[in-house]
């Protein structure tokens, strides 16, 4: 018998959609020109971009000219931070504590070129405030960046809020949207944003392909010279079938978004009150409802997450860790850690986000094979540490309460 | 476009029809393997622990003669090891174990635990020369940055060992872990370099970014230096 994959780790890839695929088809083999040729064939290749530009710009509400496709979420960070750190020679960054690594090691090695970095701390749901980033900003400030949600713990930030904060202090603005590309409202206009990154593979498009938005007027300097592609902001000849494929799954998100979000938060909430309440000492990490449609993250205490990982693995059920173990740097999980809760929480953190594929049966099955992974793990662990001592009772039970009463509306 | 176009531009190649890849034997057994970062002994380990003690209940009727802990809940990783010990011959005849870290370190403990108690059991002096290598041998082999794990579950049964000889009044024989300051503004000792060389430090600059060791006291970067050179050979050369 072979168990059914139960994928449960879409934030870090999402499969690619079949229509994605059959759309990125011809342009393997059979259009193949160049979009910069002065001829027939670059041509045809060059129509196909421009069409993808078009569709992503209506999904963004944005003029074509102001999107940049680039090789991934990672790229297009560096170019909006990098971009506006060597457009403006020096100055002041703001972030927070919780970004992606793409975000916080950009930042960190600009603070070594003479620029100089704030990292915003969160509250315990892994949140920054508008008012922090106001207070945050300084004459010298040249860019405030604030991902949209988070890729660990899903907790959605205010960025409306924060990009009318910024907007008041002339401060330029970039997002990291790249957990937030399936379900979140990416209207850059309505948002107010400045600048916005998103990534082909959290969207069930390809890898290897991602977005940098970046509203007219704002100065970016290259980091990729070369052919003057993308309005000279990126060099390279276009990866026209991942540009192509990118806005197929990007208009496609979007589009279903509504139903889809409905389905998600139902199992979202289902898996989390199932874990709350049948693992003793577990506890939800994150926004209790300001977090995305298809995430789960909890810590169990007296466990390691790498372990509990392999032993959900058995069952087909695919999850990630914030455990040290996992990390190329021994180091648990950053975010967790900025929420407040000690290591040993962030040890025993583990990840389960959904996706399109994700049904019920699913979830169910994760719920029942939980509390006997857990036991056994803790059958063989020396600890037989108190939740108590970190959360009062009264805490614990509201945890499971909020989820249940948003539930039961 | 017509298909008997001739293709004069060279901004852009055709892909070939058809593609053969080539690939190189150890690309290939990469490919093919399974997502497991893991031997098959580790696995094995892992998913049936040997040894293990299952409750501390059953510690205090089994009488062991010496009892370890090393690590803690805060590091991710933390062993408790216990040893029966036949006094006569001064051999490890029993060694139960409790694990909390990942499957690495569950499994080198699982292992250790075999290595000491198999054949008879193992005497003492057998058991202090046992290295974290011959752990990671014995498993077929560790992720490197999963060493340190193996090296914890030999932390626990020196501990083990010490508090038998305490318990049986061998004091002489306790084994002091020397440890000699290094930076003496911050305290940091030789161990704790080799905790971070083990903890994947390879350079003057990551061991500065875990231990800010020398940053004030300068004068203490040659030995730093030296020592780093020392464990990255011993454990990783």
């Amino acid at each position: 018998m072979t168990t059914r994959t139960i994928y449960l780790d879409n934030a870090a890839a999402t499969p690619m959609r079949q229509e994605v695929k059959e759309a990125m088809e011809p342009f393997h083999q059979d259009i193949y020109g160049n979009p910069g040729s002065f001829n027939s064939v670059g041509h045809e290749a060059l129509e196909h971009v421009d069409g993808a530009r078009k569709t992503v710009a209506r999904v963004l509400n944005c003029a074509e000219r102001e999107l940049i496709f680039t090789g991934g979420g990672t790229e297009s960070i560096n170019l909006a931070i990098k971009g506006v750190a060597f457009a403006k020679k020096k100055g002041h960054i703001i972030t927070t504590t919780v970004e992606h690594h793409a975000v916080l090691n950009t930042c960190e090695w600009l603070e070594k070129h003479g620029f100089e970095a704030t990292y915003l701390p969160v509250d315990k749901y892994g949140m920054v405030t508008p008012e922090q980033v106001r207070d945050a900003i300084r004459p010298d400030t040249i860019l405030v960046s604030v991902m949209y949600a988070n890729n660990e713990i899903g907790t959605i930030m205010p960025i409306q809020e924060i990009a009318k904060a910024c907007k008041e202090k002339r401060v330029l603005f970039h997002t990291d949207a790249c957990q937030a590309g399936c379900s979140q409202n990416l209207n850059v206009k309505e948002l107010g944003i400045d600048m916005l990154t998103l990534n082909g593979s959290k969207i069930y498009g390809p890898k290897g392909v991602g977005l940098l938005y970046v509203r007219l007027g704002v100065q970016l300097e290259p980091l990729v010279h070369g052919g003057g592609q993308e309005g000279g902001k990126r060099g390279g000849t276009e990866n026209v079938a991942g540009i192509v494929g990118f806005a197929t799954a990007l208009a496609l998100s979007q589009q279903e978004n509504g139903q889809e979000n409905e389905r998600l938060i139902r199992l979202r909430d289902h898996l989390a009150i199932g874990i709350l309440q049948r693992v003793p000492k577990a506890v939800l990490n994150g926004h209790p409802t300001k977090r995305l449609p298809n995430n789960v993250n909890v810590s169990i205490l007296d466990i390691e997450g790498e372990a509990l990982t392999l032993l959900l693995n058995e069952h087909g059920i695919c999850t990630s860790t914030g455990s040290a173990c996992t990390s190329g740097s021994l180091e648990p999980s950053h975010v967790i850690l900025a929420t407040g809760l000690p290591y040993e929480f962030a040890h025993g953190s583990i990840r389960f986000t959904m996706g399109r594929d994700t049904t019920i049966d699913d979830i169910e099955k994760v719920i029942e094979v939980m509390p006997e992974a857990v036991k056994r793990l803790r059958a063989i662990s020396p600890y037989n540490l108190k939740l108590d001592e970190y959360f009062s009772k009264e805490e614990q039970q509201a945890m499971v309460e909020q989820l249940v009463k948003v539930t039961s509306r | 476009m017509s298909p008997g176009l001739d293709i004069l531009d060279v901004e852009s190649t055709p892909m070939p029809h058809k593609t053969e890849p080539v690939m190189h034997a150890d690309v290939k057994a990469k490919a093919e393997s399974k997502s497991w970062f893991y031997t098959d002994i580790v696995k094995d380990h892992f998913f049936n622990p040997r040894n293990i003690l299952i409750n501390d209940a059953d510690a205090e009727k089994q009488e062991f003669d010496g009892v370890g802990m090393v690590g803690s809940p805060a590091c991710g990783d933390g062993m408790k090891m216990w040893i029966k010990v036949d006094k006569e011959q001064d051999r490890i005849v029993d060694c139960k174990w409790q694990t909390f870290g990942c499957a690495s370190a569950i499994g080198s403990t699982s292992m250790l635990s075999v290595m000491v108690t198999e054949n008879g059991g193992t005497t003492i002096q057998k058991a202090l020369e046992l290295k974290p290598m011959d752990i990671m041998n014995r498993l077929g082999g560790l992720p490197t940055r999963k060493f340190h794990c193996s090296v914890l579950g030999d932390k626990a049964l020196r501990a083990a060992i010490n508090d038998h000889f305490r318990r049986s009044g061998q004091n002489d024989r306790i084994i002091v872990e020397g440890a000699r300051i290094i930076d003496p503004d911050l305290k940091i000792t030789d161990k704790d370099i080799e905790e971070a060389i083990l903890d994947g430090a390879r350079t003057i600059e990551d061991v500065q970014h875990k231990l800010k060791v020398g940053v004030f006291n300068k004068s203490c970067l040659p030995a730093v230096e030296e020592l780093i050179r020392f464990y990255t050979e011993k454990y990783f050369g």
